[in-house]
């Protein structure tokens, strides 16, 4: 079983390769966005020391660790599966001998690992160059971000199932993947922390999992946390897993009974 | 051991209907009416291990819907079904490792990568021992003659290409049944006789179970010793193919070439009482329609030759294909 899924990895892997364009202008459209946000919040920062508890330098390092983590958390899942519902071709998935959405998942982590390579490490290496940066030496700090990082990334990829098989059941869901994209982008954290929320939306985004997508790992690295509000955020995180997973596998049961292949 | 069992095999859609206009648009957003189609209507079908049986009918007759079904991607509404001993649709993750399907109209390849690569994701999704995979592979790309395509991705593959490598991602596990649905649409003669062949050569070999969905009736007549049509849902014919062709291809066409014009009546006059008809086709030409298998050409011919000379004569058979198209027009009503 193992080695099937390190073969689905290695496949999406050349896929990628395949599409190296797309890898290009990815590079490009993250290093405007870093720029962008830097910009934005160091004019907002002025002269003040610092906001809401992050100093200015905290905050370019949460810029760039965001988007960098994004480009490894980040996939077109949700939009996969719903063209495969849409053109049929989810038939040829059935009819293999495996969970179509763990499948689905292992690519997902394919293209994760292929852009964290590939992309973040040589990125975060050139926008520290650039850009004053507060990140750790060689410390444990990375190996605790690694562990957020890729619960934040198990929920983010559960997310995407749910809003992907759903064009089960509502056969053009186009509208509310590019809402959910938003969504998540906005309440994760990466476009504004969520310490720069108002008291009451951070109470109520404590109770969602999209803080637990990218918010908590780069609060991992930039606040260098702890003891027990390390285990508090990780603890979060693997809930967050452990709960999404229930819903995924309800709707993709219905889903499969309901099925109906399109085009023959 | 039987291959496919299947008792009132039904499946229904729900299709929702729209109503016409812009008012019928808004009145569907509040309340849509729907319909119930019946695309498969209590089929009954027994398939032993080691046939080839060919499922053919109409546009829309149901084939597709019932190999969905029988490959548990789609859940029966009603009916008992077993393939290959398992529930297909409840037992669908340890029951799909014992079938391979070829869709004509759909790939199983990845599309942007090598096929050799396919293959190998395919090995690891059943678990092929390395000894076996090589084996398997090596004897087909042999046969089907595919060694210089391994390292070329699927997208520049030509249809015939694509379709001797998708015939290997379907049997890379060996399954005991073989689903082919449509797999010679719009196939050269050639890869078609290459296929049809390497067919043949797996079902004696390995007794594996072929069930072939087309709308070439050369398919039917290369591979199947047993036909199952289906129309509107329904069961219409579960026999053999020369059954079928003695049933339904009601006697033979016999073109006479004439030494001399002869008056029609007047062969009519000879063969009086017999179950034919004689048609003119020019001054010397005539065609005798048999319309009664059983009656023998030899027959007529004691009735006419002393009294007309003729010149040639050719007899025809009807094609499976005339009679195939005679049912879809007609119905079964005859058989």
């Amino acid at each position: 079983m193992l080695k099937m899924y390190l073969e689905v990895i290695r496949i999406r892997f050349l896929m990628m390769l395949a599409y190296r364009v797309n890898y290009y202008s990815g590079i490009v459209i993250y290093s405007i966005n870093i720029g962008v946000y830097y910009f934005l919040w160091m004019s907002i920062y002025g002269d003040k020391p610092s906001l809401q508890g992050l100093t200015a330098v905290q905050m370019a390092t949460y810029i760039a660790v965001s988007w960098m983590a994004r480009a490894f958390y980040f996939n077109n899942l949700d939009r996969e599966i719903a063209q495969e519902i849409r053109d049929g071709t989810v038939a040829i998935q059935l009819i293999r001998p495996y969970h179509y959405l763990i499948v689905k998942a292992f690519q997902g982590l394919g293209e994760g690992v292929f852009r964290l390579l590939l992309f973040s490490v040589p990125g975060m290496l050139v926008v520290s160059l650039v850009f004053p940066l507060d990140l750790p030496g060689l410390s444990w700090d990375w190996l605790k971000f690694a562990c957020s990082l890729f619960l934040g990334f198990i929920i983010n990829v559960e997310v995407n199932l749910l809003t992907g098989v759903l064009a089960f059941f509502i056969l053009n869901n186009e509208g509310m993947i590019w809402a959910k994209r938003m969504i998540v982008d906005l309440l994760s954290g990466l476009t504004i922390p969520i310490s720069f929320f108002p008291g009451w939306a951070q109470a109520v985004l404590s109770y969602l999992p999209f803080q637990a997508i990218s918010y908590l790992p780069s609060m991992v690295l930039v606040k260098g946390l702890s003891g027990d509000a390390f285990w508090h955020a990780l603890s979060v995180q693997a809930a967050w897993c452990v709960l999404l997973a229930i819903p995924v596998q309800l709707i993709w049961l219905r889903a499969r009974k309901t099925l109906i292949v399109q085009g023959g | 051991m039987r291959s496919i069992e299947a008792r009132g095999l039904t499946k229904e859609f729900k299709v929702y209907q729209s109503r016409p206009g812009l008012k019928g648009a808004f009145r569907d957003l509040l309340n849509r009416q729907y319909r119930t189609i019946r695309a498969v209507d209590a089929i009954d079908l027994t398939i032993e291990q080691g046939e080839m049986v060919a499922y053919i009918g109409e546009n829309g007759a149901g084939k597709s819907t019932t190999i969905k079904m029988l490959t548990g991607i789609l859940q029966p509404t009603a009916g008992e079904l077993k393939v290959n001993g398992f529930d297909p649709h409840r037992e669908r993750e340890k029951f799909v490792k014992t079938i391979g399907v070829v869709f004509g109209q759909r790939s199983q390849l990845w599309w942007d990568i090598a096929v050799q690569e396919s293959f190998r994701l395919l090995k690891q999704v059943y678990q092929v021992p390395d000894a076996d995979y090589k084996q398997r592979l090596d004897r087909m790309i042999e046969v089907l003659d595919i060694g210089g395509l391994l390292d070329q991705p699927v997208r520049k593959l030509s249809l015939g290409q694509r379709m001797r490598c998708e015939l290997v991602a379907a049997l890379i596990h060996q399954p005991k049944l073989l689903f082919l649905d449509e797999p010679t649409i719009g196939l050269d003669v050639l890869v078609k006789e290459n296929i049809r062949r390497f067919l043949r050569e797996i079902n004696r070999e390995f007794g594996t179970t072929v069930l072939l969905t087309t709308h070439d009736i050369s398919d039917i007549e290369a591979l199947c010793s047993r036909v199952v049509m289906l129309d509107q849902g329904k069961v219409i014919y579960d026999g053999g193919l020369q059954e079928l062709r003695r049933n339904w291809a009601k006697g033979k066409k016999v073109h006479f070439e004439l030494a001399r014009e002869v008056d029609m009546s007047e062969l009519e006059a000879r063969t009086a009482g017999m179950p034919l008809r004689w048609e003119r086709k020019g001054e010397r030409q005539v065609v005798l329609h048999l319309e009664q298998p059983d009656l023998a050409v030899s027959d007529v011919l004691a009735q006419i030759v002393q009294h007309v000379h003729i010149v040639e004569m050719q007899i025809e058979e009807v094609s499976t294909e005339e009679i195939v198209r005679k049912i879809y027009q007609e119905g079964m009503t005859l058989a």
